[in-house]
């Protein structure tokens, strides 16, 4: 263990004091062009709504690029100025919540692979003693995401389609639903970061 | 005759270390609503690559200085002791960690919150939101004016009680470092029953949950002082290489 390190504790039942944004859920404003939309479920170990939940997303740019400074690529000034790359949304009495963002990019991986479009997403909730990590892969980026290492390190198909957000089948194109299962038999994959 | 092989531009990626037996166990059974919500599944090992060691840089377009004072929030004073609670945001290697956004929320000097879940009969402040938020400045200093939030009963367990506590939220400058956490202050008679800062392994890191009284940053006929320090994970930058089709 590091010394000194601060360690996690619950955000408890009362985040909605303090945590939600008017904004939060818009990485983009609403009628961007090209905007998608995230919606989903927190459930947990019973398949029961977890409603005092929050759900925070990070992801590159369409180009794959990052406002931040320690992209070796250099800061990106993104094409759409609006576009904030984080999303917060908590969730409602049905569990539920909602991001509204732009496709992110493929990015290059540093042992010379190529990473599937994806977000990182982080999970908080009364009952969770630290955040989960889990990704949003897409659906129709079937190709890429063959080639992505970090699908690639999960062998169990199953549990690799946790991962990977649907479509509903003749749905509004843009719409992607991606519910997160914090336990149980079809449990979300969950990351050590 | 040789093949000219297209040079491989290297670029550097910071790398977090990866803090082992810090954290709670999501997994913790003396937290009874641990039960559910705790993965079952060992969690996938994440190599840091782009998405991680990057994160939101923003927040100061979204707070006012009159934010990080709770005392001010209303048109009367809130009643409590008058607090501050000042410190830096640091990652390990002891840098502070400039810019980034603290969101705080807590409960009024009655240990209730503004919040229509909390049915704990104590009375509600009007004087009194319970929430704040500051940027860090180019040291990694934050600074809250508050009053001191008090002890709640829960339902965990027979007669459970939260020791005082303010929640603090950290958006960090990579997405390895996001931390939600909660302050204590010194010698609260309930920390040997709450299972919640009792879930932290070592008692040592426990302890660094718990603020300092400081009678040099106590203001005279106003209000007490309280230090805390915030140590983010820290990154090492190590070279990593970029293949040639991706420049």
């Amino acid at each position: 263990m590091t010394a000194g390190l601060t360690p996690s504790q619950t955000v408890g039942p009362f985040l909605a004091i303090a945590l939600p944004w008017p904004d939060g859920p818009f990485v983009v404003p609403e009628g961007t062009p090209g905007a998608i939309e995230i919606t989903g479920r927190l459930l947990d170990g019973a398949g029961e709504p977890v409603p005092d939940g929050m759900i925070e997303t990070w992801q590159a740019d369409p180009d794959g690029r990052f406002a931040h400074p320690d992209d070796p690529r250099g800061a990106a000034e993104p094409a759409e100025a609006a576009f904030r790359g984080f999303g917060r949304c908590t969730t409602g009495p049905d569990g539920g919540y909602h991001i509204v963002t732009l496709r992110p990019g493929p990015l290059p991986s540093p042992d010379g692979g190529t990473e599937a479009p994806h977000l990182d997403v982080s999970v908080f909730a009364r009952g969770m003693l630290d955040r989960v990590v889990t990704r949003i892969y897409f659906p129709d980026e079937q190709e890429a995401n063959a080639a992505d290492p970090v699908l690639a390190a999960i062998a169990d198909p199953d549990r690799r389609a946790t991962l990977v957000a649907t479509v509903e089948p003749g749905g509004p194109p843009g719409e992607f639903r991606f519910d997160i299962r914090l336990q149980g038999a079809r449990e979300t994959v969950f990351f050590d970061v | 005759m040789t093949t000219q092989t297209p040079p491989v531009q290297g670029f550097t990626l910071p790398s977090y270390e990866r803090p082992r037996g810090l954290h709670p166990p999501l997994d913790f059974p003396g937290y009874r609503a641990t039960a559910l919500r705790a993965p079952s599944r060992p969690l996938v090992p994440l190599p840091h690559r782009l998405t991680e060691v990057t994160g939101p840089l923003l927040g100061a377009e979204r707070v006012t200085a009159a934010d990080a004072d709770l005392t001010t929030q209303h048109a009367g004073e809130p009643l409590g002791e008058r607090i501050i609670v000042t410190g830096r945001l640091l990652d390990s290697g002891g840098r502070p960690v400039p810019g980034t956004l603290i969101e705080i929320w807590q409960a009024n000097a009655s240990g209730r919150y503004a919040h229509g879940v909390d049915n704990h009969p104590a009375p509600l402040d009007p004087n009194f939101s319970g929430a704040g938020r500051c940027m860090t400045d180019s040291e990694g200093t934050y600074r809250f004016v508050t009053i001191k939030p008090g002890a709640y009963p829960w339902r965990n367990h027979l007669n459970a009680w939260r020791p005082a506590h303010i929640h603090f939220s950290m958006l960090g400058r990579a997405f390895t470092q996001r931390l939600v956490t909660q302050m204590y202050f010194p010698g609260d008679p309930l920390f040997s029953q709450d299972p919640i800062f009792n879930s932290i392994p070592d008692p040592k890191a426990r302890e660094r949950l718990i603020a300092r009284f400081d009678i040099g940053l106590t203001q005279p006929d106003w209000a007490l002082g309280f230090e805390w320090d915030i140590v983010l994970r820290g990154p090492a930058a190590t070279a990593i290489q970029l293949a040639e089709d991706h420049r």
